[in-house]
């Protein structure tokens, strides 16, 4: 029994939206003036509307077409000292199910259990407050997350010392800078010691170096054998921390099984994107009334489709789009992405006989060469947009638009060579090496 | 530099691991349940003890906060009662004569306003107090009830300090009563004043969640009380049966108290006391009860 550290039973969550008032907030006062209009009635109703809640936010209707489950039929078990990873797209349900495992909200049917003490990092800075000093913040963040006061005196050192603000402890946090706010945050956050512990997405904030602190300390709470639910985008932290994953889309768990194959599936599925794409209808192509993208596709120098090319080939990346209304300065960009979520690069035509003029009406079709020996093997996502500089907007946005394969057909001209084995890095360039032989008796 | 970065990048084999023993056994562990709440939800009042130190920093992170902001910091517990003293005695005590049962009329409104003051303070910022931790209460768990809770009991120290500034004040004036025994009221009626106080807190802050132009009734209504109260007046001035209904307002009796306690003026706490006692426990329980039902929309709506 007490190896489970989380049981979660057919957990469901029910919002009502709707057309939301023009004050945005439910009002006394309507309450009261719809009272007055209709005493007998409406008394009933508002007091008992009240009283069931059935205002926003609460009690929807399950046959209201307004009210919508975040999450339904969702279990699943968590055995104590897993660290389960949980991806999926935007609006998937995520974040709902990890505050109802916070108990920041409850759910609409089903259960959850949770053995053990949790804590849980639903933002950076939790209780944060601009006016007091940073030792002041780290006591009330502290609290606030669950650490006990002998606690927080026990570790106050040693929290100072890993956000690297010893200078800045007594000046109040509204002069921290962003960079030294998250840094504190994070450091009171990981000294916690609960028995489970629920992240969510708390490493999209900070610098590079920053979050590869974040990472190698959510290494080091593995190591202590404690329970981890981590919510991420980062598909490569998924994979690298965790050994089982859920993927939540619609509200439902579709996925559950080894991080890797849960990711690729991932991956795959919002592949429903293949070499190429057309948009026939203008009206509803990406865009706004200056300029509309119609057409985007993979090809070779030689202008064929393709979904795979070879390692060594060069690739291009063609768009084809309407603008509508002349005199904008235009200027087409591609940002390119692997199959853990890492871009590997972007590209804007940032040519000056090309981003100086404002472009004239009519139809135009832009193509951006990736050279051969470049991309590293894998899948690539390709998303496209089309950006103005003044003031900056992007007329049209597209991201994961088309995909492609990069394959090493191992002929040993390429910078694998022959080697079989697994190559990292986000690019394979073909570099040159030069080696040159010293004569023996100058290597001292 | 970057050692764990590249751990398991590139040529090298994933290693699994390690979990390292711990020094001490682990001690039993807490179960949770979630579950959709039907209906009354129990009041957990054990759970608010376990959180007694989340209750400690809030109301520490509400004093501190609310002086570091202020230009005369903690002297302004002084000075708005003391304000209000000179106001009222001007109009209400010179202008309009208003009696003040035999003692000099300042003296008579400031035993009153102290306590008063440490009221009004306190259902104003506990009735705000929902939305005004917004942002918290979205992103970690603590028993909500701590949140207006937490805004009363933050008004404690400034009672402390008004009321020395009161007794100072007094024993200046030579007024003050001889002898401790009505001392030993001061305490039960400033319970009295916080149970109404939370009481009514509770009520409007879960109100508020939901309706949002509560908050902008609080300041207008609290204005009446202050009138339904006699702090500018005696009660004397009213007959009975009306005197005793009086006393369903609990501040009566606290105010009265205080009065009587510090300056034998009036009549001594009895029986009106004791009704504005039942009044102030039915609003707390209610309130309580109230703020336990819709306290899992919250979270939701803010």
């Amino acid at each position: 029994m007490t190896d489970i550290a989380v049981r979660v039973d057919n957990l469901g969550k029910l919002y009502r939206i709707g057309p939301s008032r023009p004050g945005g907030q439910l009002m006394l006062r309507e309450v009261i003036s719809n009272l007055a209009a209709a005493p007998f009635n409406k008394l009933g109703g508002a007091a008992r509307r009240l009283w069931t809640r059935r205002a926003a936010g609460e009690e929807p209707d399950a046959r209201n077409p307004n009210d919508i489950w975040a999450l339904r039929h969702v279990s699943f078990e968590i055995p104590r000292g897993q660290i389960l990873g949980i991806i999926g797209p935007n609006g998937a349900g995520k974040s709902t199910l990890l505050k109802i495992l916070s108990r920041i909200t409850e759910p609409t049917e089903g259960r959850a259990e949770i053995h053990g003490r949790v804590a849980s990092l639903l933002e950076v800075g939790t209780g944060f407050h601009p006016e007091l000093t940073g030792r002041e913040n780290i006591y009330l963040s502290g609290t606030f997350l669950g650490m006990r006061k002998t606690e927080i005196d026990r570790n106050l050192d040693a929290i100072i010392d890993f956000a690297g603000v010893e200078k800045f402890v007594e000046t109040p946090v509204k002069h921290y800078s962003s960079g030294m706010y998250v840094r504190l945050a994070f450091a009171v956050a990981a000294h916690l010691e609960p028995d489970i512990l629920i992240v969510d997405e708390v490493l999209a904030v900070g610098d590079a170096s920053f979050q590869r602190k974040c990472l190698a300390k959510m290494e080091d709470v593995k190591q202590h054998g404690r329970t981890i639910l981590f919510v991420s985008h980062n598909i490569s932290a998924i994979t690298r921390l965790c050994g089982r994953a859920l993927l939540i889309s619609g509200g439902a768990i579709k996925e559950d099984g080894p991080a890797s194959l849960v990711a690729s599936a991932y991956m795959l599925s919002s592949l429903s994107t293949t070499a190429e794409r057309t948009w026939p209808d203008p009206a509803t192509a990406p865009g706004n009334d200056i300029a509309r993208l119609r057409h985007i596709r993979v090809c070779t120098d030689e202008g064929q489709t393709v979904e795979a090319v070879d390692i060594r080939r060069s690739v291009g990346i063609e768009i084809m789009y309407d603008v509508l209304r002349p005199g904008y300065l235009l200027a087409p960009w591609f940002e390119f992405f692997n199959d853990t979520g890492a871009c590997i690069f972007v590209s804007r035509d940032m040519r000056p006989g090309w981003r100086d003029q404002a472009k004239p009406l009519g139809r135009f079709i832009s193509t951006a060469w990736i050279p051969g020996n470049l991309l590293s093997e894998g899948t690539v996502l390709v998303g496209a947009g089309l950006f103005s500089p003044d003031p900056e907007q992007n007329h049209f946005r597209v991201r994961e638009a088309v995909a492609f394969q990069v394959v090493d057909s191992l002929d040993g001209d390429t910078a694998r060579g022959d080697w079989e084995g697994r190559l990292a890095g986000v690019v394979r360039p073909l570099l040159q090496w030069t080696t040159t032989a010293v004569k023996p008796d100058t290597a001292t | 530099m970057a050692n764990d970065v590249d751990k398991d990048l590139a040529m090298s084999s994933g290693a699994s691991p390690r979990v390292l023993p711990r020094s001490t056994p682990p001690p039993p562990l807490t179960t949770t349940v979630i579950e959709p709440s039907r209906g009354w939800v129990p009041l957990k009042l054990v759970e608010l003890w376990e959180y007694r130190e989340v209750l400690y920093f809030l109301i520490w992170r509400d004093i501190k906060v609310r002086y570091r902001q202020t230009a005369i910091g903690a002297a302004w517990a002084v000075v708005q009662p003391l304000m209000t003293m000179v106001i009222f005695s001007v109009f209400f005590g010179r202008l309009a004569k208003v009696p003040s049962d035999g003692i000099p009329y300042p003296l008579f409104a400031l035993a009153a306003l102290v306590p008063w003051m440490f009221f009004a303070n306190g259902v104003s910022l506990s009735a705000n107090s929902l939305v005004a931790s917004g942002y918290l209460i979205t992103k970690v768990y603590f028993p909500r009830l701590l949140a207006p809770t937490a805004r009363v009991l933050s008004g404690l120290p400034d009672l402390g300090l008004s009321l020395l500034v009161l007794l100072g004040i007094i024993w200046w004036s030579g007024l003050l009563r001889t002898g401790g025994a009505p001392f030993i009221l001061l305490p039960a009626l400033t319970l009295l004043a916080l149970v109404t106080a939370l009481g009514v807190g509770l009520w409007l802050s879960a109100l508020n969640v939901q309706y949002r132009d509560v908050q902008h009734a609080v300041p207008f209504a609290v204005q009446l009380w202050l009138f339904a109260t006699p702090i500018a007046y005696p009660s004397s001035l009213l007959s009975e049966p009306w005197r005793t209904i009086y006393g369903l307002n609990p501040m009566v009796g606290v105010v009265e108290g205080f009065r009587w306690a510090l300056l034998e003026s009036g009549r001594p706490p009895g029986y009106p006391v004791a009704v504005s006692a039942l009044a102030a426990l039915v609003i707390l329980v209610t309130g309580a009860f109230f703020f336990r039902r819709v306290e899992r929309t919250f979270a939701d709506v803010l």
